[in-house]
């Protein structure tokens, strides 16, 4: 070591080699520079446009916008299903500084009680600090307004205003409005599968009953956008851009509100339906169904409670009778078995049967009683339905056998949907030989078309169903889908949907359809007719058939006594209508369980529909006549 | 010789400008100054606009430029005498901390000495090269086999302290700076080759036995960050995205989504060149890169005009080191080279690294002006 100390250094060798090896380890650095740079470029300009989407991915969010849902209207306009302002009290969590002081203060100023506090703070740990915080749902009015008085005490706290549904004439109208309700999990599948996910993706409530239901599509509307950046934590810096929503179609139903009033007027503390269609277009101008509920109830999630108790109610008042309720239709089918007959030629309208109380078959020990024990004598055929005679159809069933009157019948519409714009709708049931086989695994017996020809049997059918069924035999055969909505309001115009017509009925000789109808005209005009005394004072002309139908089997050789039987198992009183009896505009249907006879209990309420039907036009006309200009009012008086 | 058009040009040996007087090198105080006004406005945008922020940066930087006037007024002899027993107490501080010092994140960094915390491994950054450059120029250059390898053995002992912390950036650093000086002392190819070879055999070694499982996953992160976006490979990921987005000229300052919004962490310390560049753009970054090549260049300049060999080689060894930096920090951010937590230097906000930095600057400034005494004495 030593040694080199005193080696004279070649300071300028040295320095050369230091500047040779610094500038090289330049160079090396350049290289590495290089590198950074091509990556840079790579990132910043090769694949800008990739980034960029990044980038904006990043901070842009689409926040849906529910659209507001289509209003609902009567055929004049009254409106039935509205949008109302509900209120919830909501607080930011981060822009309040004491919260247990303020939920203090706030409780001592409105009434909130300990399991909202305790739902709130539930939800709290829940959201993000800068997300806002229901504490009360629903506030009632007069609480908005004590909050908004002191709401400069409260800084973090708001009352958000949300649309939600109302419907205002609540029980009169629920079997067709029907109502919504929050979307559930089961819903959202539902939308998944039809591929409507993300035009609900802001809706709160949808469609779960009723024409709700039915015709959510065109009162749902569609989703709107926002655009709007979002910072890591997703809180909003700004709005970027707006998409409005498209709001649901506004709809117009044939339903009169005042027709559905006065039902639910004289159904009151009754069990049972009416269903009044306008046979010219298949329109439903009535239907309701007795008892009813409040569907406001729902549409906020019903208490556990109060459904239980429409659950449990013995009348139950969830199903809508009008076009689920399944009864025997019993003599009111009595006219088309009579149609049917002629057209087959198995009867003549001068055909006459000997009816002493009771039919018999050959070689047949069962007796079939007509509801008269003493008989009604010699009847001809159109006197067989103004009396209402059993014997009479006793024998013509069995004379047409069950294969020509199902067949028939099928036409009429019965043992089929009516296709009605309600997903609550039975199919009831019309019999058949196949039919018996396949659901009781027997044969068909003979005995079974006798009590065929009385509407008994096995055949059910609904309100809805009878009410188009003489729709058919009042139009001569021209058959219709029975409809609630009647259009949708397009800019303040009504803009109609067109009737749904059907394949017509025809049968082999048309003089037939006047021959039953004005054996049905009979019934209400006729002093012995069933519904004479019912429809005396009408202040109008109709024609109808009455129905009594048996709940319970009365064993053989028993008396029917109303009074000894328990309520459930009285006779259901049915009525088939139409109005006026010449040229109808209206058809109806009633059927009032447990009530009792046809004629006596189901008539009048017909009779009291039909009043109300007539007089609301007289009205509408004379207040369409007193718009009218002056100068062409004398010509229209004339 | 560039030693002497530089003189002729530039310095009159019989007139000393008063920043020769105060020891400072006025070509390197310039790029540092503007390095730390980028550094100021980026770090502005990147902290939410927090002058709170802006004001400890700048008392951080008063006191690292304070510390490099100061070590610039000590004269270069005494830095050469002073190596040896200032890389000793290192090493030894070292030892101690992985005896007894507190554990930061999951490694043992810091040693407190009742009225400071401080971590010994910023002692070595200086420290490794300075005894280097001492123990090499103490023979004629080039230095001859068992010269190197002493000079390597020197350069590993704290490299291998510190990796056991564990802080394999700063443990890679340190190690790079010795092996700068024993490359510009004129180190043989031949040997060059040998020690590549050597290290590639390592990495294995390294890999299997020496690093820990949070190491390697920081490596497989970078080697595809996209298998884990959400977890490790997000910082990668959303700075990528800042860079990227940032195109050729950029969002404009304050304007920088990415930044603004959050999504970039550690946006105004580890990752700040991330918000430079999407701020900025690639013009942007292409002037930051200058002002770094700027500084870069004239540290060489310095070394290559100093006139002893200690103070070439340390000068070029604290220059390349310098370099290092940069070079880890933008390959870091911008996906080429795995998350060491290595800062953006003197644009990065905070960090004991500054002080550490600005002292070495101070080093380079001694050497920069004090080299006409030393030629005349």
């Amino acid at each position: 070591m030593p040694r080199k100390r005193v080696t004279i250094r070649d300071h300028s060798a040295e320095a050369n080699l230091f500047a040779r090896r610094a500038v090289i380890a330049l160079i090396f650095a350049a290289i590495m520079l290089s590198m950074v740079v091509s990556n840079l470029h790579y990132l910043q300009v090769t694949r800008y446009d990739d980034y960029q989407t990044r980038s904006n991915g990043n901070r842009i969010k689409i926040l849906p916008v529910a659209p507001n849902r289509g209003l609902i209207y009567d055929r004049n306009g009254t409106l039935l299903a509205e949008n109302r302002a509900v209120y919830t009290l909501e607080i930011i969590p981060e822009q309040v500084k004491k919260l247990d002081d303020t939920l203090a203060r706030l409780a001592d100023l409105l009434s909130i009680d300990e399991d909202d506090i305790t739902e709130f703070h539930k939800e709290l740990k829940r959201h993000r600090r800068f997300k806002p915080v229901a504490l009360l749902n629903n506030m009632p009015h007069d609480q908005v307004a004590l909050f908004e008085a002191h709401r400069y005490q409260f800084p973090g706290v708001s009352v958000e205003a949300r649309l939600s549904r109302f419907y205002p004439y609540a029980d009169i109208l629920t079997h067709v409005l029907g109502y919504v309700g929050r979307i559930t999990r089961k819903d959202l599948q539902k939308l998944d599968e039809a591929g409507l996910s993300a035009t609900y993706a802001a809706t709160h409530d949808i469609g779960k009953l009723g024409i709700e239901k039915y015709h959510e599509e065109k009162l749902h509307g569609d989703v709107g956008y926002q655009e709007v950046e979002v910072n890591s934590q997703g809180r909003i810096i700004r709005t970027l851009s707006f998409t409005p929503p498209t709001p649901g179609q506004d709809i117009v139903l044939n339903i009169d509100i005042r027709l559905q009033q006065e039902a639910h007027r004289i159904l009151a503390g009754k069990r049972g339906s009416v269903v009044m269609l306008d046979n010219r277009t298949g329109g439903v101008l009535a239907l309701y169904s007795n008892p009813s509920y409040d569907p406001n109830l729902f549409v906020h999630g019903i208490s556990s409670k109060n459904y239980r108790k429409l659950l449990s109610d013995p009348d139950n008042p969830l199903f809508n009778r009008a076009t689920q309720g399944q009864y025997p239709p019993a003599s009111t089918i009595k006219p088309l078995l009579a149609l049917i007959g002629l057209d087959e030629g198995v009867v003549t309208p001068q055909t006459r049967v000997f009816d002493r109380g009771t039919y018999q078959l050959n070689n047949v020990e069962h007796v079939w009683r007509d509801y008269i024990p003493w008989g009604h004598g010699w009847v001809d055929m159109s006197r067989a339905i103004e009396v209402s005679c059993d014997t009479f159809f006793y024998d013509l069933a069995y004379r047409l056998g069950i294969d020509r009157i199902s067949d028939a019948m099928r036409e009429f519409g019965f043992g089929d949907f009516t296709g009605v714009d309600l997903y609550e709708e039975s199919d009831a049931n019309m019999p058949s030989r196949g039919w018996k086989k396949a659901r009781y695994n027997q044969p068909w017996y003979i005995g079974d078309t006798i009590s065929v020809g009385i509407g008994q049997s096995y055949w059910t059918a609904t309100p809805l169903q009878l009410a188009q069924a003489i729709s058919t035999l009042v139009n001569h055969g021209s058959r219709y889908i029975p409809q609630i909505i009647k259009g949708q309001l397009i800019e303040g115009e009504v803009v109609d949907e067109p009737a749904k017509e059907l394949p017509p009925m025809t049968i082999k000789h048309a003089d037939n359809w006047e021959v039953i109808l004005d054996a049905m005209r009979n019934v209400v005009s006729s002093t012995h007719g069933t519904a004479h005394k019912a429809f005396k004072d009408a202040t109008y002309t109709s024609g109808g058939k009455t129905g009594t139908a048996q709940v319970v089997g009365i064993a053989q050789g028993e008396e029917y006594d109303a009074e000894k039987l328990a309520e459930h198992l009285r006779d259901n009183a049915m009525y088939v209508g139409f109005a006026p009896a010449n040229h109808p505009q209206i058809t109806i249907a009633v059927a009032l369980e447990n009530a009792g006879g046809g004629g006596s209990n189901a008539a009048p309420v017909a009779k009291l529909m039909m009043d109300k039907y007539f007089q609301l036009q007289q009205q509408d006309d004379e207040a369409k006549f007193a718009t009218l200009p002056d100068v062409i009012k004398p010509m229209a008086g004339k | 010789m560039l030693t002497a058009k530089i003189s002729k040009d530039k310095l009159d040996p019989n007139k000393r400008s008063l920043l020769q007087m105060i020891h400072v090198d006025g070509w390197l105080l310039l790029g540092l100054l503007v390095l730390m006004g980028v550094g100021l406005i980026t770090i502005y945008s990147a902290g939410g606009q927090d002058w709170h922020l802006i004001q400890r940066q700048l008392i951080r930087l008063g006191v690292a430029t304070i510390v490099m006037l100061a070590v610039a007024q000590i004269p270069v002899l005494a830095l050469r005498r002073l190596s040896i027993y200032f890389y000793g107490i290192g090493v030894l501080m070292l030892i101690a901390v992985l005896a007894v010092g507190d554990v930061g994140k999951g490694a043992q960094r810091w040693l407190d000495l009742g009225f400071v915390r401080f971590q010994p491994s910023e002692i070595l950054k200086l420290a490794v090269p300075m005894v280097v450059a001492w123990y090499i120029s103490r023979f004629n250059l080039p230095p001859k086999l068992p010269q190197t390898f002493a000079g390597f053995i020197l350069a590993a002992i704290p490299t291998l302290l510190i990796a056991k912390q564990p802080d394999l950036g700063t443990s890679l650093l340190i190690a790079s700076s010795g092996v700068f000086a024993i490359f510009l002392a004129g180190m043989s190819w031949k040997l060059i080759g040998a020690v590549t070879v050597a290290v590639s055999g390592f990495t294995p070694i390294m890999w299997f036995f020496l690093m820990q499982d949070y190491q390697k996953q920081r490596v497989l992160t970078f080697l595809n960050p996209e298998s884990d976006p959400l977890g490790a490979g997000y910082h990668i990921i959303q700075s990528q995205i800042a860079i990227g987005s940032g195109g050729l000229q950029g969002k404009g300052w304050l304007q920088g989504t990415q930044s603004q919004l959050e999504f970039l962490p550690e946006r105004h310390t580890d990752f700040i060149f991330a918000v430079f560049s999407e701020e900025f753009g690639f013009f942007g970054v292409l002037g930051l890169l200058a002002i770094y090549s700027y500084i870069v260049v004239r540290g060489m300049i310095i070394a290559i005009n100093s006139q002893d060999a200690f103070s070439k080689l340390l000068a070029g060894a604290i220059t390349l080191t310098f370099f290092v930096y940069v070079f880890v920090n933008m390959g870091m951010v911008s996906g080429i080279l795995p998350v060491v937590g290595v800062p953006l230097p003197l644009v990065s906000y905070g960090g004991t690294s500054m002080v550490t930095l600005m002292a070495g600057f101070g080093i380079l400034m001694a050497i920069s002006t004090q080299k006409r005494l030393m030629s005349r004495s």
